[in-house]
């Protein structure tokens, strides 16, 4: 059997649906890893990009995050400990002073739809906190999100702090947020700006050359 | 139902460009014109100018206030802006806004007490945003109570309870409602306002959405609202649902627009 129902399940935000061909899959002898891939993140993939275009809009997009982690369930038990494969790893946070948490949210649940793996260092984190997770967990992406222009600074800081811990080079540093531009962050010598969650996505695996 | 004119806000692209290029007469022009709808505030905004945005503001309230002949609401969370743009400023302006936040509450108080101002005091704690009825109100109390202590008299303050999107988590559309209503009922004299655009972002025809928002935002009790008074059937609701709220004698104030050709339903 192919993943196609799964994948227009997930796409259309269908839970019931989307567990029940996840169930086929597993007894039609797919492996779990490729359930993953070509069906839950091909869908997600699908998602993001039509979200981008305007296709789709926000709730959709919600109701087939949901999804997809619904159908997660179903699968993680099949996976060895420790054994799923991710895209990679990626620290968000709102900057220092900034409380605003909607924007934040929503590209980290699109990003774990893609198949990466998530730490949410939450709202107001300073450049410290960034650092800190950063040379604990040894991220591909460090993603920072603000609403007000007054915290926008706070993204600059972060960037230096990753200098001075000598990381900088080690990560690709990702800007987001209403108030945030393009070149913005050329100017602060951030990776990429990326201007809603399913660009997020994209953006991501462009920087780390990964499909 | 007090109106604050909106359009002034660097975050629109034309407005940005306007005041980079210091153009005197494309600012002025959409103030006068916000005026000419109804405004009895003009918002300005100048959030985008980033490090400039001191200067920029008060550029703006000099430009806005040499045109019009109306009291400003200055819109920023940069406490220096707002204390620079109040030099700046003729009459009693509407500072736009002050919260309970750590960065924002201590500095901003000094300022809103400073000289006679009206006070937006924005439902914003001080580690997160809040999410039910019960966390605006108190936060919105407290931030009642930290004013009204200062000295700030309670109908010159302005709660706003904060508007999340719908797309986002359908219940926050009642969320602020709920809170409007209670703010109003447990602070006889105060004002509520708030913004429309937050509550349709991310979801097509937003307009539609924003006027639905703006009746049932009345219905619960608002006092005053952030709008684009040039946006005519935004205005025409607002007129309709006032009359209906039995806020209009005679239905004058309808009756007065519909025969100026300014109730439009087309």
């Amino acid at each position: 059997m192919d993943l196609k129902a799964l994948i227009e399940a997930v796409n259309k935000g269908d839970i019931t649906a989307a567990k029940a061909e996840t169930q086929h899959a597993v007894e039609a002898g797919h492996n779990p890893q490729d359930i993953l891939d070509k069906g839950l993140i091909t869908a997600m993939d699908e998602v993001g990009e039509n979200f981008s275009k305007g296709k789709i809009f926000i709730p959709q997009m919600l109701r087939s995050a949901k999804t997809m982690q619904e159908c997660m369930k179903v699968l993680e038990p099949l996976f060895q400990e420790g054994s799923v494969t991710s895209k990679g790893k990626i620290i968000i946070g709102t900057v220092k002073g900034d409380l605003h948490d909607i924007g934040k949210n929503l590209v980290s649940m699109m990003m774990e739809g893609a198949g990466f793996t998530m730490f949410d260092l939450g709202v107001n984190a300073s450049p410290e906190r960034f650092v800190q997770k950063a040379q604990e967990i040894e991220p591909d992406i460090v993603a920072m999100s603000a609403l007000l222009s007054t915290t926008m600074p706070s993204m600059r800081q972060t960037v230096e702090a990753l200098k001075q811990a000598g990381i900088r080079g080690k990560v690709k540093v990702m800007i987001g947020g209403a108030p945030v531009t393009e070149k913005y962050a050329r100017e602060i010598e951030a990776d990429c700006y990326a201007p809603d969650a399913g660009s997020a996505v994209i953006k991501a695996k462009e920087i780390l050359r990964i499909a | 139902m007090i109106i604050v004119g909106e359009k002034i806000n660097t975050s629109r692209r034309n407005i940005a460009e306007a005041v980079e290029r210091r153009d005197h007469s494309y600012v002025a022009e959409v103030a006068r014109e916000q005026a000419e709808a109804g405004a009895h505030y003009i918002d300005v905004n100048s959030g985008a100018c980033l490090e400039r945005e001191v200067e920029c503001l008060c550029w703006l309230v000099e430009t806005v206030q040499s045109e019009v002949d109306l009291p400003l609401c200055l819109d920023s969370p940069n406490p220096r802006a707002l204390s620079e743009a109040m030099k700046h400023h003729r009459g009693e302006p509407m500072i736009n806004s002050i919260s309970l936040e750590a960065e924002r509450f201590q500095p901003l108080l000094p300022v809103v007490t400073s000289q006679p101002c009206h006070v937006v005091a924005l439902c914003m704690g001080e580690t997160a945003m809040p999410a039910t009825v019960e966390d605006r109100v108190e936060v919105g109390s407290e931030l009642i109570n930290r004013l009204t202590d200062a000295g700030i008299p309670l109908e010159k303050i302005y709660v706003d309870p904060l508007v999340k999107p719908v797309s986002v988590d359908t219940g926050m559309g009642i969320a602020t409602l709920g809170a409007i209503a209670r703010i109003m009922n447990d602070f006889p004299g105060v004002n509520t306002i708030c913004g429309l655009s937050n509550i349709s972002f991310g979801l097509p025809e937003r307009r539609l959405i924003n006027r639905s928002f703006l009746a049932l935002c009345l219905s619960h009790g608002l006092s005053a609202v952030i709008l684009d008074p040039s946006d005519k059937k935004l205005m025409a609701t607002l007129l309709a649902v006032e009359m209906i709220l039995n806020r209009d004698e005679y239905c004058d104030n309808f009756i007065t627009a519909y025969e100026a050709g300014r109730i439009s339903d087309g």
